[in-house]
């Protein structure tokens, strides 16, 4: 990633310029116009909804939509808002995060500077795992966490993302690691470091970037899962994106338009915050590290 | 002396196998719940399973009854629209900003993460979004008749022709940015060199782009349709939340077949069976890939 700062830069007329900003500039309404939208109607009250302009902004501004969703809302049979489910994230998610990529990172410090025979086969095991359609494990799935006696619980959901995660954070850090020059790891063998001396004081120190890249794309995925959520959670441990689900698909009483509106914003808050705080490492990350040819 | 060299021999041996100590529980793991599960499954597809798991084993019958199912066919037929559609706008938008923002473009720096953070939403928040933006009633259509605009019509999502194509616009919305970025990385690790070469020899911007920047753009054509098709069979999220797989049954896909017919149709053989054939789709795009790139890197 050397060359970041180059452009191709041929050399293009006035006319062309203001074309190419044209462009550029209508993609940007395409991508910015169903958020606003989403935004601009969970401020509204029901009424001028249905009966107006959904572009237009509020002729009444309200935030009764966002409290209503965030603590009233009618989720399945009970009208206890999103906070609940919220929560029930929250927790599913830091340790699932946290212990995919600490698994990721050992597990890419051994392929990297450990090979033995064989490596590559295994690492190629666990890499075809990020790409396997998870309808082939659901019903395994759910077997094995009823033997386990996690069904329905969130450390069954904590087990199911981490175990999916693994392929995730392996491949980020074998990728990076493998450009770490390996003569210093030897270098530390022969001054009579051990495994865990070495990965401590020599890799963790430099695996910040790649760090970064897992706990993000991690978060992402198993925040935005809908799948494992809905076949694996129970009552007591819904996750947010199906209960957002539930809300919107709803299908008693009226439909509160600007409710789940405000709902579908909450759910994509932490990652909207994640992506807009970290996301520049993420991109710059997943380019120099992830699945590129 | 003989003593402390043999401790030192059990010590090197215990730190030879201290690496491999580490990565056997992963190991373990993606056996156990990636190919343990994979087997179970390949096997219920081939036994008489119907709300649980069963293990008579019935041959080839739950394969059979699936490709004799119409709705399996309308599954694989919406697949095949919207993979080859999801495919193709992603990548011809993914490129075509890529290239555009790489004209030495003011304020890239703000249209970068306008176009990247779709990506960072959830499929069930964009459903939900696209779902009442296409809504004939208050989305799109409303507003431009509200505008003056009488005559305009558009109904797809509440079509059963058209509501597949609904989800092919959602899905672009969503991924098309994060395809820019692997267009635009590439793009930036070309060698500018080579460009003003050809430029001094006269060639054209657009001979300039098609015979040279896109044929060293390659790797990143290759990810992209790595990506997208494997996204592409996998969509299940998107689907539930956009259309329910509605109106009537006319955006099945794969993905929603199997969960219906595994968990509230009560035919798990059959529910199998489909996802082998999810499975058998995925590993035939992947495993050239992955062969390809572990034999380069190692």
């Amino acid at each position: 990633m050397a060359a970041v700062e180059q452009d191709t830069a041929v050399r293009t007329g006035a006319f062309t310029r203001t074309f190419i900003y044209l462009v550029l500039l209508l993609f940007a309404l395409f991508y910015l116009l169903p958020f606003f939208v989403m935004l601009v109607n969970s401020v509204k009250p029901l009424a001028e909804i249905t009966g107006g302009n959904m572009l237009a902004l509020p002729d009444v501004w309200t935030i009764q939509p966002w409290l209503s969703a965030w603590s009233t809302a009618q989720i399945g049979v009970e009208p206890t808002g999103l906070r609940p489910y919220f929560i029930n994230s929250l927790i599913m998610v830091v340790p699932a995060v946290a212990i995919s990529t600490v698994l990721g990172a050992l597990n890419g410090f051994v392929l990297t500077k450990w090979r033995f025979r064989g490596d590559t086969i295994l690492f190629g095991l666990i890499l075809f795992s990020c790409f396997i359609p998870f309808q082939i494990v659901l019903i395994p799935m759910a077997r094995m966490l009823g033997i386990l006696g996690l069904a329905g619980s969130l450390p069954g959901l904590i087990l199911v993302h981490v175990v999916y995660g693994l392929g995730f954070t392996t491949l980020y850090f074998r990728n990076y690691y493998a450009s770490f020059p390996t003569e210093l790891v030897r270098a530390a063998m022969i001054d009579g470091a051990g495994f865990f001396r070495i990965f401590w004081r020599i890799m963790l120190p430099v695996s910040g970037p790649i760090a970064v890249v897992s706990v993000i794309w991690q978060f992402t995925n198993i925040w935005n899962d809908f799948l494992f959520g809905a076949s694996f959670s129970g009552s007591g441990s819904t996750p947010m994106t199906v209960a957002l689900n539930n809300l919107v698909q709803s299908s008693t009483g009226v439909k509160e338009y600007n409710v789940h509106f405000a709902g579908a914003i909450l759910a994509a808050l932490p990652t909207l915050v994640v992506y807009i705080v970290a996301g520049r490492f993420f991109v710059r990350g997943l380019m120099a590290g992830s699945v590129k040819g | 002396m003989a003593h402390s060299a043999s401790q030192v021999d059990f010590r090197t041996r215990l730190q030879d196998w201290i690496p491999k100590l580490v990565l056997s529980p992963s190991l373990a793991v993606v056996m156990v719940f990636v190919y343990g599960f994979i087997i179970y499954t390949v096997y219920l597809s081939f036994t008489d399973s119907k709300m649980l798991p069963s293990y008579d084993l019935v041959g080839f019958e739950n394969y059979a009854k699936l490709w004799a199912l119409p709705a399996w066919w309308t599954a694989i037929a919406n697949l095949a629209i919207f993979a080859s559609l999801y495919i193709l706008i992603c990548t011809t938008i993914g490129l075509t900003l890529a290239i555009l923002l790489d004209q030495k473009i003011r304020g890239e720096g703000v249209l970068r993460p306008i176009y990247l953070y779709p990506m960072a939403l959830s499929f069930i928040v964009t459903g939900t979004a696209w779902k009442w933006f296409l809504d004939p009633g208050i989305g799109i259509e409303n507003t431009l008749h509200l505008w003056g605009w009488e005559s305009f019509h558009f109904g797809w999502i509440k079509d059963r022709d058209m509501a597949i194509y609904t989800i092919v616009i959602a899905a672009v919305w969503q991924t098309s940015g994060f395809v820019m970025a692997m267009f635009l990385a590439g793009l930036r690790g070309i060698d500018n060199e080579i460009l003003k070469a050809a430029q001094i020899d006269g060639a054209s911007n657009w001979n300039l782009y098609r015979r040279i920047v896109i044929p060293l753009l390659r790797p990143a054509f290759l990810s992209a349709f790595v990506i997208l098709s494997h996204l592409a069979v996998k969509s299940y999220d998107l689907v539930i939340a956009l259309t329910g797989g509605g109106p009537g049954r006319a955006t099945e896909l794969p993905a929603t077949f199997m969960y219906s017919y595994t968990f509230t149709r009560n035919s798990m053989g059959i529910g199998s069976a489909s996802a082998v054939i999810m499975l058998m789709t995925i590993a035939a795009i992947m495993t050239p890939y992955l062969y390809a790139e572990l034999r380069e890197k190692s």
